[in-house]
């Protein structure tokens, strides 16, 4: 019957939710790309150890499901440290590896892309390592990097739904719940998908005319 | 760290893992096969001029692409008996991973599509080339080789988006895990066991792409960069 909640009532509980989707989104996708840009680093160190590391790190968080580090992250931590992470917090560790991880791998193919002669003009030049990231390299990969790290956030967003799986309340699992007691999937669901969908699209279009912009 | 590890449990139930990773196989392999299908035909539609079927599609590819997998699933799980249509979980789990497939699919066979010249089929026409001749070798071979990368890219993603289907009880190798530890709450030991076979699946699919890569399309290994 559902006469508890109307729709509109369905639309403000799911958009409450929502809240929490961007919320954790952010935080995410900030965290993720400081962590990121630092694996990026050592992806691309001259150090052979250190970036060994850091490529095992980003075949393990691109290689395996995201649940699965949901469920690492929120079940795994409590019984290995005895830490019972809350659902936010263990949703934003794992999502936050997450996205460091595939961060770390769009920014390394920016920076792989540019020409090697680029780092010998400005090795030429007298600058150090750091001095050639910083004024060659990076500001040049970082036009070639801003469209696919756009679309990357619209994976972030889309990610945060898994976290309703450990218990955290954003959008997906409003709904999830929404439906359990009105029992009206297909107006629960299509509403929390228009939700997404105005979240992710205009940061799809974006993206796409950032490449246009490009090319 | 009081906690010691005790790795025999997954050694112990490896028969779960196995029947669960044969299921995540079945739905990839179906789902993927029919996201092929809806692929190369919302990229004909996309690029056949036809000003609706390109809008039709253009709706499908983007809904998809921005709403959440999960959310794609349980809609059609949930949604789809209101409709009077039953389906169980894993056949459900195939439909919404191919729509989710075919998506992404259209926009990278399409992009292979545009990436041959015009000027490529009329050097083929102007050397006498047959229409299927063309097709074949000037067309089809070439925008293979282009988008090969990134459609082996999407079908490791699409595999991995399979774990989303314990969600709703379809017993793949994800949910072989989630049972083992309400049984024995070894969570780190199976989950991180469970991650290290989906690697194993993702680094058997990057060598089989790199295998088939090399045999038919070494070819273009000169004139791609």
């Amino acid at each position: 019957m559902g006469d508890d909640f109307t729709l509109g009532r369905i639309v403000l509980n799911l958009l409450i939710a929502t809240k929490w989707t961007i919320i954790l989104s952010l935080i995410a996708f900030v965290v993720g790309g400081i962590v990121g840009f630092l694996v990026m680093m050592m992806r691309i160190s001259p150090i052979k150890p250190v970036q060994f590391l850091s490529w095992l790190y980003v075949e393990f968080f691109q290689g395996t499901p995201l649940l699965l580090q949901l469920f690492l992250a929120f079940f795994g931590t409590s019984v290995v440290f005895g830490i019972n992470l809350s659902p936010l917090a263990a949703a934003t560790l794992a999502l936050t590896v997450f996205t460091s991880s595939f961060l770390a791998d769009i920014w390394r193919s920016a920076i792989e892309v540019l020409p090697k002669g680029q780092w010998e003009a400005a090795s030429v030049l007298g600058l150090n390592y750091f001095q050639q990231l910083r004024f060659v390299i990076l500001p040049q990969a970082v036009k070639l990097a801003i469209a696919p790290t756009v679309g990357f956030l619209v994976q972030v967003i889309k990610g945060t739904s898994l976290a309703s799986v450990i218990g955290f309340t954003e959008l997906s699992r409003a709904a999830a719940q929404i439906n359990n007691v009105t029992l009206q999937p297909l107006l629960v669901f299509s509403i929390a998908g228009v939700i997404y969908f105005l979240l992710c699209y205009p940061l799809s279009l974006w993206s796409q005319r950032i490449e246009q912009r490009l090319t | 760290m009081g906690y010691s590890f005790d790795f025999s449990v997954i050694r112990d139930n490896i028969g779960l893992f196995v029947a669960g990773a044969l299921l995540t196989f079945r739905v990839s392999i179906i789902a993927i096969a029919f996201g092929l299908i809806l692929g190369i035909a919302g990229a004909l539609f996309r690029t056949s001029g036809n000003k609706i079927l390109n809008r039709i599609t253009l709706v499908y590819v983007e809904v998809i692409r921005n709403t959440p997998f999960l959310i794609q699933l349980f809609f059609i799980f949930f949604g789809l008996p209101k409709l009077g249509i039953r389906l169980n979980a894993e056949e459900s789990a195939i439909l919404s991973l191919a729509f989710n497939f075919g998506a992404y699919a259209t926009e990278i066979i399409r992009s292979g599509v545009e990436s041959i010249h015009k000027g490529q089929i009329e050097a083929g026409m102007a050397l006498g080339f047959k229409p299927l001749q063309i097709f074949r070798h000037i067309i089809l071979t070439p925008a293979l080789a282009n988008i090969y990368t990134a459609l082996i890219g999407q079908v490791i993603l699409a595999v991995l988006f399979t774990s989303v289907i314990s969600q709703i009880a379809a017993e793949d190798l994800t949910f072989a895990g989630d049972f083992l530890n309400s049984r024995t709450f070894r969570s780190f030991e199976i989950y991180f066991m469970v991650s290290l076979f989906y690697l194993a699946i993702v680094w058997m699919i990057k060598g089989m792409g790199y295998w088939v890569e090399r045999r038919f399309f070494g070819f273009a290994k000169y004139s791609r960069r």
